[in-house]
């Protein structure tokens, strides 16, 4: 196992010198200062600005910044839902795929809208090249940006000095600037990286082959490292295939899967640098990616361990789970040889504590307690780092919250970086937290208490139960990753003529995903457009510090406080169960 | 109301030519200039013939020679790449249980009359699960080695010669650590075809 922690701890340390790099970066960008890059992208950048027919000068206060953003996003989802319905007439479809029905339609167009990529589909079933690259690739952009712009906006209401400002910035100006300078370039690198190992970029029609046995088959192909480097960057997580980054044509090696890891936590891990920096102190960034870390490196952790152990049907069947010479051992069911135990629990790790969501190795088929981790990255709400942006806004959510409880203990008014958290902001916060373990609850309720949650459940016993919970908390976490037994739509025989969608778990799943996402930015925004109004005080003797260790245990415990109360009971039905026992069902 | 669904709209349209169209063709431009084969899926060609690709494992059990031929993982979806899925076998699960000895059992049945002495102990976990996109172009060594006991039997070929070829088909970690070394089956069958043909 040395070998594994090893690549476990480089990983981490080679993310951990990116951060200020890359946050400094972004902090520059946001800051709206001449940066590098702008001598090559300042004159895209403008263009954008007067084919758009804004003036990004004039500021937005947060109804202003929200009424933008929700219009948007509007616009984008009904041209998702056009594209995706209307796959007969695509260029780049050499495999003539028909549309798939309405309501697994709905549910897509929703997943990728809200970041999550939840994917009731099969890609390379199912979705022409032009759907991937013009209509799901430019989501994984656009979703991961407006995560983005919303944290920026929330972190300008936090920094405001004059009292009696409301302006948050432009969500023109900000949507632009992430995409060009920040999403686009990285991604740029990336694809070019994951093409050089073996990712694809084809257009190509798929290629029958016949082997040297006699056996045929089909390669599917299509523009591959493209989509690939924006989904891991934009934590978006949907997979051109089905098997997402366990198929070697989206990950190709160690290399590739190292470079993936490396995508979904590089902004989430270091936008904590950029507020530090914005806010003017750095402790204050690292404080928080303190407490994020520490809840990550616990979930690595348990998953290696776990899923090193191997899984009880194996050792009741007899299978040697231990590492043998030239074998890593371990439950490697659904694991893929070249990325072994260590790189798929680390993944598995990675993509939960984001909202990524991608998958190396599939879900259902982790041991008891090693799929206890998702569940119980999820149950965080996206706090441990979480999707770009949205995992800062909502671990910022938990440090108001935080603070006001802090404020409550030593019986003052909880003040955070000068400005005093009052009633208003309170209310707001409480709600904004509450949305999201809300929805995945009242999913998982419909779901599994109703008869129509039962077509879509796989297996027996506390597996399926297992199933339904997680696909509904994996949606209102805006995640994405699955444990893929459960299913939202049938593909008839003939792979090309379009699925057909789960009605209740499309519409359920569609609906979970929307209201997680959108109230959650309704709520931050607000709280920005609060915040930034207010006078600042200057730190007296009796203000709460939140940039040291303290502070961080006390953040950590509201965290795992709220995830534990809100979804303890659910989990022990599921993969608590699962992992006390060797009973098989 | 009208100016900003004017302007999301132009939002829209500017976007996704930009993110939609020219990002993902100019990355194609990029490859086609840069790493034709890789961008291309990293095909395997026998006299002229597409036998496959070297990142996509597939299927060798088939057909009368298949004792000839190093096998790959088990796979959920038949070895399809262009319509995969997961096994979505549980922890716990009555049924993934029988699959398990069933696994066990056929492999030990097919390697052990080549290599006595084989015990269900012996055989690595990669041998009897499956994969997880069904395609695992590779499998672990101690799996190929057991393995080339078979192969240098029907091959008749000297076992030292059989475990060169594997040793020369194992793709290492990458730069030494990262990932884990794996067998990759086809381009080892089709360096066994070259060094022993069938006739």
């Amino acid at each position: 196992m040395l070998q594994g922690w090893l690549q476990i701890a480089f990983f981490c340390g080679v993310l951990v010198a990116c951060m200020p790099l890359v946050g400094g970066y972004m902090a520059r960008v946001f800051a709206g200062e001449t940066v590098r890059l702008t001598r090559v992208l300042g004159p895209v950048e403008h263009g954008v600005y007067r084919l758009l027919r804004v003036d990004v000068r004039r500021g937005q206060d947060w109804k202003g910044y929200a009424k933008s953003l929700i219009t948007v996003s509007l616009l984008f989802w009904l041209a998702l839902y056009l594209i995706l319905r209307t796959q007969t007439l695509h260029p780049f479809n050499p495999q003539n795929m028909h549309s798939g029905t309405w309501d697994v339609t709905f549910n897509t167009v929703s997943s990728f809208l809200t970041n999550t990529n939840w994917q009731f589909y099969g890609g390379e079933t199912t979705m022409t090249y032009f759907s991937q690259m013009a209509g799901l690739a430019v989501q994984n952009f656009i979703s991961a940006a407006v995560g983005i712009v919303v944290v920026i906006a929330l972190i300008r209401g936090i920094v405001a000095r004059r009292e009696g400002t409301r302006t948050l910035g432009n969500f023109w100006q900000d949507l632009t600037r992430t995409t060009l300078y920040v999403l686009l370039p990285i991604s740029i690198l990336g694809a070019i990286l994951l093409m050089s190992q073996g990712v694809i970029q084809s257009f190509s029609h798929y290629l029958g082959f016949h082997g040297l046995n006699g056996t045929s088959g089909q390669l599917a192909l299509g523009p591959v490292a493209s989509q690939e480097a924006i989904k891991e960057l934009g934590t978006n997580g949907g997979g051109f295939f089905n098997v997402n980054s366990a198929m070697p044509f989206e990950n190709s090696n160690g290399l590739t899967n190292f470079i993936e890891m490396f995508l979904i936590l590089l902004i989430p891990t270091s936008l904590t640098y950029t507020y530090g920096k914005l806010v003017g102190s750095r402790r204050q960034g690292w404080a928080i990616f303190a407490a994020m870390a520490s809840l990550f490196v616990v979930a690595v952790a348990v998953v290696y361990v776990a899923e090193q152990h191997g899984a009880p049907a194996q050792h009741l069947a007899g299978v040697n789970t231990h590492a043998l010479a030239g074998s890593t051992g371990g439950n490697m069911e659904g694991k893929e040889q070249r990325f072994g135990i260590a790189d798929s629990g680390l993944w598995t790790a990675v993509t939960t504590v984001t909202s990524c969501g991608a998958v190396n190795a599939a879900f259902e088929s982790l041991t008891g307690i090693g799929g206890l981790v998702p569940f119980a990255d999820l149950s965080a709400s996206e706090t441990i780092f979480g999707g770009v942006g949205t995992g800062l806004y909502s671990m910022l959510l938990y440090v108001i919250l935080a603070v006001f409880i802090g404020g409550l203990m030593v019986g003052r008014t909880p003040e955070f970086l000068g400005k005093k958290i009052e009633a208003r902001e309170i209310k707001l916060t409480v709600l904004g937290v509450l949305v999201t373990p809300l929805a995945a609850l009242i999913g998982a309720a419909l779901a599994t208490g109703t008869k129509y949650g039962a077509p879509s459940v796989y297996a027996e016993g506390p597996q399926g139960f297992s199933e339904s919970m997680y696909a509904y908390l994996s949606q209102a976490n805006n995640n994405g990753s699955a444990f893929a037994g459960y299913t939202g739509y049938v593909q008839p025989n003939g792979t090309n003529v379009g699925a057909h969608g789960v009605t209740f778990a499309d519409l359920l799943g569609g609906m979970t995903m929307m209201v997680a996402r959108y109230l959650p930015i309704l709520f931050v925004l607000a709280v920005a457009g609060a915040l930034v109004r207010k006078k600042v005080h200057p730190a007296g003797l009796g203000t709460m510090r939140t940039d040291n260790p303290t502070f961080v245990v006390l953040l950590v415990g509201v965290v795992i406080l709220v995830g534990a109360l809100t979804f303890f009971p659910a989990l022990l039905l599921g993969p608590v169960v699962q992992g006390l026992t060797t009973q098989v069902f | 109301m009208r100016r900003e669904l004017t302007t999301s709209l132009l939002a829209v349209v500017i976007f996704t030519i930009l993110l939609g169209l020219i990002y993902p063709v100019g990355i194609w431009a990029v490859g086609q200039v840069a790493f034709p084969g890789q961008a291309d899926g990293s095909l395997t060609h026998v006299n002229g013939r597409l036998v496959g690709s070297s990142l996509i494992g597939q299927d060798f059990s088939g057909g009368a020679r298949a004792a000839a031929y190093f096998q790959s993982r088990p796979s959920a979806d038949r070895y399809n790449p262009a319509g995969t899925f997961f096994s979505n076998r549980g922890p716990n699960q009555a049924s993934a249980v029988a699959f398990y000895k069933q696994q066990l059992a056929a492999y030990v049945r097919r390697e052990g009359r080549y290599d006595s002495g084989l015990t269900a102990a012996q055989v690595p976990v990669d041998a009897v699960t499956t994969s997880g996109s069904g395609v695992d172009p590779h499998i672990s060594q101690a799996n190929a080695l057991i393995q080339a006991h078979r192969i240098a039997a029907v091959r008749r070929l000297p076992l030292a010669r059989v475990e060169k070829l594997i040793a020369q088909h194992t793709d290492g970690r990458f730069a030494g650590f990262l990932g884990e070394p794996g067998v990759n089956v086809l381009g080892l069958n089709v360096a066994l075809d070259k060094e022993a043909p069938l006739t």
